[in-house]
């Protein structure tokens, strides 16, 4: 173990070097770019024994790494925003397949206008592809859980490709302290691939993914919706056996001071260090609050959030995108599904598109809602200007 | 139903080399030929990746494939794409000796696989792309490709396709790959040879091979080989092969064209033709032939060259 300053994109490469990945297939996109750079020189100082393709756009970058995948080797890709857009027909084609592929998706808002910066967006237009998604809060936890990911996506009772999502800029290029490992430990904990079930090979030669009719499709797609429900009974001993080997804690969703809480905001990734901070600040004022972070968003997992959070009078959730047309913003309709019939009102906040803050003041106005508004199914905007004409100076 | 009175032929022999007998094309398909030959040649120790489009006929349904070698069913647009990632997964194992083979068709090709085969191919990854080519989007039902022939009916050319077929191999050449051949399924042998070279070229290759279609084009299922002669006859469609992008050679060579009105009149896909388009697309033909011929004698008459 080895105390480094890296940040969360330089982490995310140094998980995929850990998991000896055999063939890279990246394309640049703000702010992924530093991932396929950074894998380029692994390949280039020979640290990671891999074939790296300098490929021609991401669409053909997830259909790279399907086709090297389905030879019987781990193989990466990492992307952001329109680059995952890009991606979306290609992948159905890794779930379908049951490819155990890990992906880090470097979270950007998705175009019109173009921005560049951190929003949920990309990631949640892919939440029914048939991936799972995992959400990292620092640079500690995009290394671990990519390893995390490799491990649980190759049971042979899962095989799901995983996205594991860190936000833009706020993570990846954020620079601080990532204990590494060695590639003993790692090599331990993740054992070498082995392809399950498909497997293109001359000398044991099957033809996948052709032609399937209405007489089979829907079972395939259920096979699917099984694996979904083995992956939430797999990631507990998953996480547990990581801690064993590397000390470090993880859980599907993490609760802070919840217990008597009367109000709780749920967060995912990099702002919910910022939401446990409220939260103490609060509790020092006296007031019952906490926060609930969500590390696995896909399979959601249901049940565990009923359990930590059936009590609470008042739920909010901040959403880190639209959810355009939907009563609320993806998470929370999630949250709000998931506690139909529990006991606490669920209300929904859309902030920090585009890159901006989700600041301390963000959760105060969240708290302040949820403790004193009566509840309401309605979404609540924060931080925003009701008046987009004010923003700018129109001229006359 | 008792065997003497099911509507299906029995084939009791086995269906030799790696296609089965009995794929569910047309009666009369020009691709179907182009398929056996290509694997025949490439042999056991090959993976094809096929897009959707009439060559996914082979690819199967349900539990049933056409072929004995394997094989990938990919997207569209992601033929070479997905060749490359398995062709390294092979090399990082060892096994770079195992041939990947891209089959498409023109659509998949030259149009919304354009990007992907460039990619491919400026990177320098060894596969074979053999793109069949039926000039259009036949298994859709027949809609105009960027392959599809001046003057050519189709469902979106109801009028007659009102500019030239774009010219992949001038675009491939531009690549500068090893190797690179239009071919006919009208001459099976030349076809087997630029197989054949392709194979051990040991970089990308690309075989363009000319597949009338009955269906689309509108012709009977016998006339196949006969029109494919004729679109070479003609210079409609030339027989050639270019090394490293700029080698380029005849390999059929036809001293005495026959007029392209011969080619078109075969072809329900023309019937509406006036004389005076006909004299248009035989210009075109020419046009087009000259363009090759000065890649040609540029060769003859460049330093060094070989004159065979």
């Amino acid at each position: 173990m080895k105390r480094t300053m890296m940040d969360g994109n330089q982490a995310a490469a140094e998980a995929m070097r850990f998991a000896r990945i055999r063939v890279v297939s990246a394309y640049p996109i703000t702010p992924q770019s530093s991932i396929a750079e950074t894998l380029a020189d692994f390949v280039a100082d020979g640290s990671l024994q891999a074939k790296y393709l300098r490929i021609e756009s991401e669409h053909s970058a997830l259909s790279s790494v399907i086709g090297a995948q389905l030879t019987g080797v781990r193989a990466g890709t990492a992307t952001a925003s329109v680059g995952l857009a890009l991606m979306h027909e290609v992948m159905g084609v890794a779930s379908g397949l049951r490819l155990p592929i890990v992906m880090p998706v470097v979270n950007r808002s998705l175009v019109s206008p173009w921005n560049l910066w951190c929003d949920h967006q990309d990631a949640m237009a892919e939440r029914d592809s048939g991936w799972t998604q995992l959400y990292a809060e620092n640079c500690q936890e995009v290394l671990d859980l990519i390893l995390i990911a490799y491990r649980w996506s190759e049971y042979p009772k899962v095989l799901l490709p995983c996205m594991m999502n860190l936000d833009g800029f706020f993570l990846s290029h954020l620079t601080e302290v990532v204990m590494l490992p060695d590639q003993k430990t790692v090599d331990a904990f993740l054992p070498p691939y082995v392809p399950h079930n498909l497997l293109l090979d001359p000398d044991n030669p099957m033809f996948i993914n052709n032609l399937t009719g209405p007489s089979e499709f829907t079972e395939m797609r259920f096979q699917q919706s099984l694996a979904f429900g083995e992956a939430l009974e797999t990631l507990p001993q998953v996480l547990e056996e990581f801690q064993q080997v590397f000390g470090r804690q993880y859980s599907l969703l993490d609760a802070y001071r919840c217990d008597d809480a009367e109000a709780v905001v749920v967060t995912m990734g990099s702002m919910s260090g910022t939401a446990r901070y409220a939260v103490d600040q609060l509790r020092s004022e006296g007031k019952k609050v906490g926060a609930l972070k969500v590390v696995c968003f896909r399979p959601f997992p249901v049940a565990l959030l009923r359990q930590l959070l059936g009590g609470i009078p008042h739920v909010g959730v901040i959403d880190r995108s639209a959810g355009l047309g939907a009563e609320s913003g993806p998470l929370c309709g999630e949250v709000r599904a998931a506690l139909e019939l529990e006991s606490p009102e669920v209300s929904g906040f859309i902030a920090g598109l585009g890159g901006r803050d989700v600041r301390l003041e963000t959760f105060r106005k969240a708290f302040d809602f949820l403790l004193n508004s009566p509840s309401t199914s309605n979404t609540t905007w924060l931080d925003v200007e009701a008046n987009a004409m004010s923003i700018r100076e129109v001229g006359v | 139903m008792s065997e003497t009175n099911s509507p299906v032929l029995e084939i009791k022999t086995e269906a030799k080399d790696f296609v089965a007998h009995g794929v569910s094309t047309c009666a009369g398909c020009g691709l179907e030929l182009a398929m056996r030959v290509v694997t025949r040649v490439l042999g056991r120790n090959t993976v094809i990746v096929i897009p959707p489009g009439c060559a996914a006929l082979f690819s199967g349904y349900g539990n049933q494939t056409g072929l004995r070698i394997p094989g990938f069913q990919g997207n569209l647009e992601n033929t070479a794409a997905i060749a490359a990632g398995i062709k390294a997964g092979f090399e990082v194992q060892g096994r770079g000796d195992i041939n990947v083979l891209g089959f498409a068709g023109d659509g998949a090709t030259v149009d919304i696989g354009l990007q992907s085969l460039s990619g491919a191919f400026e990177r320098g990854d060894a596969i074979l792309y053999v793109c069949y080519d039926n000039e259009g989007y036949m298994n859709t039902g027949i809609q105009s490709s960027g392959s599809t022939m001046y003057q050519a009916w189709t469902k979106t050319t109801p009028a007659g396709k009102t500019v030239p077929r774009k010219n992949v191999m001038e675009i491939v050449a531009a690549h500068r790959i090893p190797y690179a051949a239009s071919a006919s399924v009208g001459f099976v042998d030349d076809l087997r040879k630029k197989v054949e070279k392709a194979k051990s070229c040991g970089g990308p290759s690309y075989i363009h091979i000319h597949a009338p279609c009955s269906t689309g084009w509108g012709f009977e299922p016998e006339k196949t080989i006969t029109l494919a002669r004729l679109a070479v006859q003609t210079r409609v469609w030339p027989l050639y092969e270019i090394v490293d992008g700029t080698k380029y050679r005849i390999t059929h060579s036809i001293a005495r064209p026959k007029k392209v009105e011969e080619y078109l009149r075969l072809q329900a896909r023309f019937k509406n033709l006036p004389d005076s388009a006909i004299a248009d697309v035989q210009n075109q033909v020419d046009q087009e032939y000259e363009v090759l011929a000065t890649r040609l004698n540029a060769q003859l008459t460049g330093a060094g060259s070989k004159t065979s």
